[in-house]
């Protein structure tokens, strides 16, 4: 059951093309989100093409931005490389979210021991950064895509523990779940039922600045070498390839730092524009 | 008013203190180096970056390798060979002294030879000191040498690091404290940063030496390597990897930039011993899928000779090889038919750190995949590399990598060496190279030895790499071609 004064459909778009940041946010996670879809059925040249002969040209008309030091084409490798930063941050979102709400409902409905345990086992993998977690794992298993995942969604375990299991505990408090326990519901129900549909607005809101701070995760990681192995390209990677032409080609280490800021800000616009929509308080405000 | 005020406070002193600085500069230099040694004994252990700081500073040899590849005396004065080239006799130097007051003598270099050669010993050369059947030390003068065959490289072979002459008491510790009878000693070794060499006072030519201390400062990144020399941090870069910069620093009229040869060998290492690449026509067919031309352009920035085997030009005997297996993808794709392979064949592709492999790689792949070979990279740090790639376990299909040590064709004769290359006719074929004495014919065996090992296509040979050296204008005597990794401080110095 939604709580009252959560606004209609209708009104709700009608509100959020009026919010700014939200708008602005949308519109570059879209572009983003529409390169990588392209790139799956359209790229101006491969991106796995190497033409020695041509590397490190200018932007041109057949390159629109010019080539890299292997002579592929710089359009092509940040279309695709869109495409490893929108898996690697939802699946790694998705095992956080997944985890962790499932963690964070428990322990909110559970109390005592169980509580305890699931809190203390959130803040000691909290110690582990994603890049340290990530090299243990790359030691383990080899660098690569599905290490800097699991890497980055095992850090995002603890977030959403935390997030859900604040959230959710102060729905525990109110008179409903009191009203819902006296008609006989059991925890399960009251948690599938009550709790979280009521905290999935914040869940939502920390989902997409999560979804940012994977991406930030997974350039670092392949930067590093520890994240995407080539000839996949990756934004993280184009950085680190284009790190020892500074002097000679700057432009190779703005473009994938400009994609890898645009995609960051519009994350971060798009959750703070969420947050203004979704808080019920907020929304009557106006 | 402030601004101008400090504007012209700034020039003055930019104008007190350039000519000091540059006064202070004349006999001290810094110079970067892509690789911190793990120690600084080149008789045990076998980085090249040991050689690079010890070689003909701290330590010397019986012989000295020229910038040219010619060899001329160091430690001993003079030597002969017998008519067999099986027995060498070396005259020593008089009243050399070793940096801990001890004299170096026949002893000295029995000692070090026979430790070299000995069943524990680590030596990379372990090989060339086994095969001296006896090393004779008759007076405090002259050392006797004995070989189980003739070797006309002798001279040239003590030459290197790996020969140099240690003092028996002090040996064991070399690797933090070496002593030898070089120009210079270790003066401090900040671990990962930097490390000094100063000039010991009591050196034989101590008045020929010109820089009285030099700083050598670690720096593997390549950016990093462009800033410091930019910036005038370091003065010199032997051999760093800055060859995507050369065209600033050849208009930058503050450096000189040398290019040098070597006789080094890039290949694509192909494990012989796995299958389906124990099948020559699968490795002929990877040799075939590989453009040359295009994989100097993409891993060292066209700086480098085409090769055909593991033989560089330059050298007794090299014969151009490159047409045995020449760029033809069409031709891969029937070789690869002919073996009975199903494409996409998959092989691993399992790279090293520095840039020419991991940048090669990618070319490599990109070529490969053009008739039908996946080749998964795995890019690795050095550790793992040589423990999962060199030594070990041997597990890998492909792998990219300079050999920088001249003369090795040996390898291919040693059975667990990660080349995995067997074949008794190469066996036979160098042990002939090895018991013929005349030059002329052996230079005729060394050309059948480069035939053989591009026919057999016992590795993806590919270019002989080109050292690029950046040094300030004003520095001198500072090698262009370097047939060893080397730094022969004693002959710099200062405009």
């Amino acid at each position: 059951m939604v709580q009252a004064g959560a606004p209609a459909p209708n009104a709700f778009w009608r509100r959020a093309l009026r919010h700014r940041s939200f708008t602005v946010g949308a519109l570059l996670c879209l572009v983003v989100l529409g390169a990588a879809l392209l790139s799956l059925v359209w790229t101006p040249w491969s991106a796995y093409e190497i033409d020695v002969a041509s590397k490190l040209r200018p932007p041109s008309s057949a390159h629109w931005l010019g080539t890299d030091v292997l002579g592929r084409d710089i359009v092509s490798l940040l279309l695709v490389g869109a495409r490893a930063t929108i898996l690697v941050g939802v699946i790694a979102v998705g095992i956080g979210l997944t985890c962790g709400v499932a963690l964070g409902l428990v322990a909110a409905a559970q109390r005592g021991w169980s509580e305890e345990l699931i809190m203390r086992f959130s803040d000691f993998t909290f110690a582990f950064p994603a890049v340290l977690s990530a090299i243990m794992l790359a030691a383990v298993i080899g660098p690569g895509m599905v290490t800097s995942i699991t890497a980055i969604g095992i850090f995002q375990i603890p977030v959403f523990v935390r997030v859900t299991r604040g959230s959710a505990g102060a729905i525990w408090a109110r008179e409903f779940i009191l009203a819902a326990r006296a008609a006989g519901k059991g925890r399960f129900r009251i948690t599938v039922e009550h709790v979280l549909p009521n905290i999935l607005s914040i869940l939502i809101v920390q989902a997409t600045i999560q979804f940012a701070l994977a991406i930030l995760a997974e350039a670092a990681l392949s930067y590093l070498g520890l994240g995407t192995q080539p000839p996949q390209p990756s934004w993280g990677r184009m950085l680190n390839d284009a790190q020892t032409l500074l002097f000679q080609s700057p432009s190779l280490a703005v473009y994938p730092g400009a994609a890898i800021a645009l995609a960051v800000l519009g994350l971060n616009l798009l959750g703070d524009g969420l947050r203004d929509l979704l808080d019920p308080r907020l929304a009557r405000q106006r | 008013m402030l601004k101008k005020l400090s504007i012209i406070a700034l020039t003055a002193l930019v104008a007190v203190v350039a000519p000091a600085s540059a006064q202070s500069k004349k006999d001290s230099v810094i110079v970067g180096m892509t690789l911190e040694p793990p120690g600084l004994d080149p008789t045990s252990a076998a980085a090249a970056a040991i050689a690079e700081v010890t070689l003909y500073n701290v330590y010397e040899t019986l012989t000295k390798i020229n910038e040219d590849g010619s060899v001329s005396p160091l430690l001993a004065a003079s030597w002969q060979a017998t008519s067999d080239l099986k027995s060498y006799t070396f005259k020593l130097v008089k009243g050399v002294k070793f940096q801990n007051g001890e004299a170096f003598d026949s002893a000295a270099v029995k000692f070090s030879f026979e430790r070299a050669g000995a069943a524990n010993s680590t030596n990379k050369d372990k090989a060339l000191f086994q095969a001296m059947e006896a090393v004779n030390a008759p007076d405090a003068e002259t050392i006797e040498i004995k070989l189980k065959y003739a070797e006309p490289n002798l001279p040239f072979l003590l030459g290197q690091a790996t020969a140099s002459i240690v003092e028996p008491k002090s040996a064991p510790t070399n690797a933090t404290q070496p002593v030898g009878t070089g120009p210079y000693t270790l003066g401090a070794w900040a671990k990962g940063s930097s490390l000094t060499l100063a000039k010991w006072p009591d050196y034989r030519n101590a008045a020929s030496v010109k820089l009285s201390k030099v700083t050598i400062r670690f720096i593997s990144d390549p950016a990093a390597q462009v800033a410091a020399l930019l910036s005038g941090d370091v003065d010199a870069f032997p051999r760093g990897t800055t060859a995507r910069t050369i065209a600033q620093f050849k208009s930058d009229p503050r450096f000189t930039v040398l290019i040098g040869g070597s006789k080094a060998k890039t290949i694509v290492t192909i494990n012989n011993k796995k299958k389906p690449l124990d099948d020559v026509r699968v490795r002929r067919a990877i040799l075939a899928a590989i453009d040359r031309k295009a994989m100097i352009e993409g891993a060292v920035d066209g700086l480098g000779t085409p090769i055909g085997s593991f033989y560089v030009p330059g050298s007794l005997g090299y014969v151009d090889t490159t047409d045995i297996n020449p760029y033809d993808p069409e031709k891969a794709k029937k070789l690869l038919a002919e073996a009975g392979v199903t494409t996409p064949l998959q092989l691993s592709l399992r790279l090293p750190p520095p840039a020419y492999a991991r940048q090669g790689g990618e070319v490599l792949a990109a070529q490969l995949a053009k008739v039908g070979i996946v080749a998964k990279i795995e890019n690795l740090e050095w550790a793992a590399w040589l423990s999962q790639v060199f030594n070990g376990p041997h597990d890998f299909d492909l792998t990219i990598v300079s050999h920088v040590e001249p003369f090795d064709l040996v390898k291919f004769t040693e059975k667990s060496y990660y080349f995995g290359y067997q074949s008794e006719a190469f066996d036979k074929l160098y042990q002939k190279i090895v018991d013929t004495p005349n030059e002329a014919d052996r230079a005729k065996l060394l050309g059948d030895a480069q035939r053989m090992l591009a026919t057999d296509a016992a590795a993806g040979f590919l270019f002989q790499p080109q050292w690029i050296t950046v040094i300030n204008k004003k520095l001198k005597g500072v090698w262009k071609d370097v047939p060893q990794f080397e730094n022969d401080f004693s002959s710099w110095s200062w405009e």
